[in-house]
């Protein structure tokens, strides 16, 4: 059967993500990022941010509730039984703080077949309060036995 | 820090995922897949167990990078990596990055994470800001 290559160019409308100081330490934490500049408002100024700062992989939080609808759209048909995340790309710009508010507009790239399986590209663009992109993301999905 | 030439490696991180692990960065990532969290559910679907989540794994790189930077985390500019295995808790990931190219305080290297000789990530390619901040 050949790949449905409907959803190649859709893009998704922005999804927006509150940044809270909370979910930045526990994120930390999690990932074992030791600096006091991603639990400690103070900490962060005296570094040179606005307020408590996010890891760069962060990114990975504040753009889940954008992928989602992009990954689960019927356009894309994905078969998520037999598909494993296969690579991943960031491109950073602005630093994230607590009390920022993040919106990330999702874009289907591409959808191929490689040797029996689906590759399937999108990109995620994410820009904060102030209009200024905090990173640019390529995530591909491969799908085995399309 | 003494400046980074090509050849040179970034210091290594070595780090154990405990058995909990997965469920602390399930519920800070947002990523709800039980394969990560439910031993049961990852046996049905043919996994010897649990696996770690990949974006763990990525960001275990991304922080190799930026202790190297003295821990700003506006120092990592890039990041791309192919996940090529299944990483595992209780298992130690040992994280080796080398220097690519050097162009004055910015770097570009090559990144491979393994878990007992079992590469779970490998051709990861980042941009590194050393003056970032400074």
């Amino acid at each position: 059967m050949a790949l449905k290559t409907d959803a190649v160019g859709k893009t998704w409308d922005g999804v927006d993500f509150d940044v809270d100081a909370e979910r930045i330490a526990q994120y930390a934490d999690a990932v074992g990022e030791p600096s006091p500049v991603h639990r400690d408002a103070d900490a962060a100024r005296a570094a040179g941010f606005r307020n408590a700062v996010a890891p760069p992989m962060f990114a990975v939080v504040y753009s889940a509730p954008a992928m989602g609808p992009a990954l689960f759209d019927p356009d894309v048909e994905m078969n998520f039984a037999a598909m494993v995340h296969g690579g991943q790309a960031f491109e950073w710009g602005e630093p994230v703080c607590a009390g920022d508010t993040i919106t990330t507009a999702v874009t289907c790239r591409s959808i191929e077949e490689r040797d029996g399986k689906g590759f399937y590209v999108f990109e995620s663009v994410s820009t904060n309060q102030d209009g200024r992109e905090t990173v640019k993301a390529t995530w591909t999905n491969i799908v085995r036995g399309v | 820090m003494a400046k980074l030439g090509v050849g040179d490696s970034l210091p290594e991180l070595r780090v154990t995922p405990d058995a909990e692990l997965t469920k602390r960065y399930a519920a800070a990532s947002g990523d709800p897949n039980p394969i990560h969290t439910d031993p049961d559910f990852a046996k049905k679907v043919g996994l010897p167990g649990v696996i770690l989540h990949g974006l763990w794994t990525m960001a275990q790189v991304a922080r190799a990078h930026s202790a190297a930077a003295g821990g700003d985390p506006r120092a990592l500019r890039r990041l791309e990596v192919q996940f090529r295995g299944m990483g595992f808790p209780e298992q130690e990931l040992v994280v080796r990055t080398t220097v690519t190219k050097a162009e004055d305080a910015r770097i570009v290297t090559d990144t491979v994470a393994e878990q007992a000789g079992n590469q779970i990530i490998r051709n990861a390619s980042g941009t590194l800001e050393l003056s970032a901040g400074e």
